[in-house]
């Protein structure tokens, strides 16, 4: 008997323990899906909380000046655990041997010396510009990839069951209807229970009725196997949730575009070299982009999945093995559709004047830029609407070609 | 008599935890002379304080951490001696670490509402025993592994917290404890000494205070072993003290920046990243006692001298001379009094109190006020309370999780024995207790609570309390407690018409009345 009840509950909604991670999709199929070209694009943002260190996950091994900043943290291209040579100069976190192999495939590449146009060292003001993708802080309700979703014609729901996650990440709140996961599955309310309260709430509370209908609809059959409750670390976790949202969207009716955020990433003490926490959350990483490279089957082929953080941390380390708050960082691109086996740079050097503020990697690239880019390549956005609705007041980052093969 | 139900809603739901069910008459009083009500609170100090038996100190509870700690060590080190590598490591059986558990998933919803359902009813507290389960049968769960003195003291900790807020008659100062604990947030997320200490750092440098001095709740939090442990202060040492020569480590600024970002500047006020080294510097050696107790009693806040940066520093224009721990204290002293932080803490006030976006003139009051009396905390309360625009804005603010929960258990008159539901409901809401994501706590605005997925989650959760409560109770007397004949006609039509008690519950905790503050 006991059985029968877990299985109806199991059928009926499907719930995930994120701990520190959530996942959110977009409701809707964008119309030119199934469009005459037979392309069928996929886009998930991965959004890192905390700040990532992008000179100790791609590290500039041949520039003189880093072994000296990273100190007893830096990784090198020999030793025990030697990190991966990207190219003559650059060297990946040997904690992520998948984007490794993706990368030598060419489906993923490296952007670097990467930033937000946000100068200053809050984390929640950083997360806000990345997410929000206006210039600066302030507080807005919508992200740029909801305002980008805005701007797709609109084609059919999303048919495919999810029951919601507690929270939706800034960059994909919005007008655009989303939708998302639940940490932990509850039985639910009855439908009649539900319909009453979504009645009284169109009478006296709009804003709750919107909220509940959007949380109901999301209840309707969901499928798949291994997205129940299941105990885990935060490694197991992100691999966990890439794994849920790649069968999602792997879908015919699945959504076309997602995106996840993990946290953990502000690395200010103890942060680690080749082994160590930094290591242990990049290992989660790249176990999660492998996990959505399996999911999708064969959508990963015109699939790009972006990995971004809100600012980077100190070129040098501080005090106590660890980085603090900096600016210029890296972003990553992997998928089928990346045209990759590249490290995108316009290297500022590690030199004490060359440092922004003395301390910081210095960005040279404006992360709107590369956001644009992958937006255009994947979704045909016009120079226009990414400039002034998707990324307002932004013309001067113009988006970056050739990103998308 | 014109009872004033929509102001007596005000006090209990804008400055208090709701109204209780039971023979409170929580409703009739307030209608009476609402600021009264809410004011009566700030009139006892003492009753901001939680005291209760078993509750101990955080030296104490350090100490007993290093104990657990070292048992642990022992139990692994002696099972590597007897050879049997396959022997996992264990402390001594009634404190072995517990596994989390996985709860198969009808148990861990029965968990969540069962437990709020089996707490006491309110007047009944002379009969201790459980009330019987008549719902749905329990399935067979596996025999729950012992709690070690860590999740232990979580538990009891949050008991407390919460049988506080649930007994309270307006619950004025428990929301200010809640408030102000949010402010000065730490996440017992961060590891085994921030689990322990999360209750006692509340109750010892946020409640002595809620209604005394900002800067004294500013130098207790900063001081606090819990607050030094969260954001790394204990790791952080002067580049230039003897410590920091012998063991090649220096300074690290988590603590200093947080200060000025989100205690007591804020964002724009008026600090560069040059006074976050400063302040860095300055609070160098501020940690506690190890378990060696070298510097002191273990787990006690000490100023380490040797720690400690030498010389003078410049920060926000001033200079400090090096005056050992007393060089923080000034530092601090200062940035309490600082204009910025008058009009961070101001906004950040109303903002909880009245709206999302709070009325600019009641901000500028409360400033004033703030800066006239030197951050006296219950000034700026009574300020709040005596303002007209708190009484005349509506009832918009969406009840955060916690909230929630506990205007519910209010509501029916349930003191919690356990805090087990409470705390697995938050966590699914999103608000695990005492650990917020990062140091700017949880949000306050309706934005971040009033989403599809928890306002689904709230419904389960509601459905539940009511499917195993509505036997017992009229939603209709409840509707009358809560709001009388300021409900909605709306509201009041949808419990009467519903098609069990059971479902009149669900749909009375899921009311606006019941939602919005």
């Amino acid at each position: 008997m006991i059985d029968c009840v877990e299985n109806r509950l199991l059928t009926s909604r499907r719930g995930l323990l994120l701990g520190g991670a959530s996942f959110a999709a977009w409701a809707y199929l964008p119309k030119f899906a199934r469009a005459a070209d037979g392309r069928d694009p996929r886009l998930v943002v991965v959004i890192l909380r905390g700040a990532l260190d992008g000179l100790a996950t791609v590290a500039p091994i041949g520039d003189p000046d880093y072994a000296g900043l990273h100190g007893s943290i830096a990784l090198t291209a020999d030793g025990a655990h030697p990190a991966i040579m990207l190219d003559s100069f650059f060297a990946l976190h040997p904690a992520m041997p998948e984007f490794a192999r993706m990368y030598r495939d060419k489906h993923a590449a490296v952007v670097h010396a990467v930033a937000t146009p946000y100068r200053d060292r809050s984390h929640f003001d950083g997360q806000d510009v990345l997410e929000s993708g206006y210039a600066g802080p302030g507080r807005v309700q919508s992200g740029w990839l909801n305002r980008a979703l805005e701007a797709l014609p609109r084609g059919e729901r999303v048919s495919s069951g999810l029951a919601v996650g507690p929270t939706t990440p800034l960059v994909l709140r919005g007008n655009a209807p989303t939708v998302g996961w639940a940490p932990v599955a509850l039985p639910q309310a009855d439908d009649d229970t539900a319909m009453r309260l979504v009645d009284l709430y169109r009478h006296r509370d709009p804003a709750l009725a919107s909220a509940l209908s959007q949380g109901l609809q999301l209840e309707k059959a969901a499928s798949g196997d291994d997205m129940k409750r299941k105990p885990g670390n935060a490694v197991t976790q992100m691999r966990q949730v890439a794994r849920g949202a790649a069968k999602l969207m792997a879908a015919d009716d699945g959504p076309r575009i997602a995106a996840l955020a993990f946290d953990g990433w502000d690395t200010h003490a103890n942060e680690g070299g080749p082994v160590g926490r930094l290591a242990f959350l990049l290992g989660g990483l790249d176990g999660a982009l492998a996990e959505f490279e399996t999911g999708l089957g064969d959508r990963w082929r015109d699939a790009v999945v972006v990995v971004a953080t809100e600012f980077g941390r100190t070129a040098r380390i501080n005090g106590t093995d660890g980085t603090d708050h900096g600016t210029g960082t890296i972003a990553l691109l992997a998928g089928g559709a990346v045209k990759g086996g590249r490290v995108i740079a316009d290297w500022p050097g590690l030199k004490l004047a060359n440092l922004h503020e003395g301390r910081d990697l210095k960005p040279t690239t404006d992360l709107r830029s590369v956001i644009k880019g992958v937006l255009q390549g994947q979704f045909g956005l016009s120079d226009r609407v990414l400039a002034e609705t998707v990324f307002p007041d932004s013309a001067a980052a113009k988006p970056m070609k050739g990103l998308v093969a | 008599m014109a009872r004033d139900s929509q102001a007596a809603r005000v006090a209990l739901n804008r400055f208090g935890f709701g109204a209780r069910g039971g023979a409170s008459g929580d409703l009739i009083n307030a209608a009476s002379d609402p600021r009264g009500f809410v004011k009566a609170e700030l009139a006892r100090p003492s009753g901001v304080l939680l005291e209760a038996p078993g509750l101990q100190s955080t030296p104490q509870l350090g100490q007993a951490v290093f104990a657990y700690q070292d048992q642990v060590k022992q139990a692994r080190e002696a099972a590597k001696a007897a050879g049997s590598t396959e022997a996992p490591a264990q402390a001594p059986a009634d404190q072995k670490p517990a596994l989390r558990r996985n709860l198969s998933l009808n148990a861990a919803a029965t968990e969540v509402a069962g437990q709020m359902a089996d707490a006491k009813p309110a007047d009944s507290a002379a009969k201790p025993e459980m009330q019987p389960n008549m719902a749905a049968p329990q399935p067979a769960k596996p025999a729950p592994q012992p709690l070690n003195v860590i999740q232990k003291t979580f538990r009891a900790e949050a008991l407390a917290r919460l049988q506080r807020a649930t007994l309270a008659e307006c619950g004025f100062t428990e929301r200010l404890v809640v408030f102000w604990s949010n402010h000065f947030c730490i996440s017992a997320s961060k590891g085994e000494l921030a689990r322990i200490w999360a209750g006692a750092f509340e109750r010892e440098a946020i409640r002595p205070h809620v209604l005394g001095r900002f800067a004294d709740m500013l130098k207790a939090v900063e001081q606090h072993p819990a607050m030094l442990f969260f954001l790394d202060n204990q790791q952080s040492l002067g580049p230039d003290s003897r410590a920091g020569q012998n063991r090649k480590r220096g300074l690290n600024e988590n603590l200093a920046r947080e200060i000025m970002e989100l205690h007591t500047l804020g964002v724009g006020g008026g600090y560069t990243q040059d006074d976050v080294t400063s302040l860095a510097r300055i609070i160098t050696g501020w940690t506690f006692a190890g378990r060696q107790g070298q510097l002191g009693a273990p787990g006690s806040f000490v100023f380490n001298t040797n720690a400690h940066q030498p010389g003078p520093q410049m920060l926000l224009g001033k200079t400090y001379e090096p005056t050992g721990l007393a060089q923080g204290e000034a530092a601090l002293a200062d940035i309490a009094r600082h204009p910025s932080t008058a009009n961070f803490i101001a906004t950040k006030f109303v903002r909880h109190f009245v709206a999302d976006d709070p009325p600019p003139a009641l901000v500028a009051r409360l400033r004033d006020v703030f800066v006239k009396t030197d951050g006296d905390l219950k000034a700026l309360a009574t300020a709040l309370v005596d303002s007209d625009d708190a009484w005349k804005a509506s009832l918009t603010k969406m009840r955060s999780p916690y909230d929630f929960l506990v205007a519910s258990g209010r509501l029916l008159a349930r003191v919690p024995e356990d805090p087990g539901a409470y705390l697995n409901s938050l966590n699914l809401l999103g608000q695990p207790l005492w650990s917020p994501a990062g140091p700017n706590g949880f949000p306050d605005t309706s934005a971040a609570w009033a989403v599809p997925e928890g306002m689904k989650l709230r419904l389960d959760i509601a459905a539940q309390m009511g499917a195993r409560l509505g036997n017992n109770i009229d939603p209709l007397d409840l509707l009358e407690f809560a709001a009388a004949d300021a409900a909605s006609i709306d509201t009041r039509r949808t419990v009467e018409r519903a098609e069990s008690r059971q479902q009149a519950l669900a749909l009375l905790l899921m009311s606006p009345e019941m939602q919005r503050r």
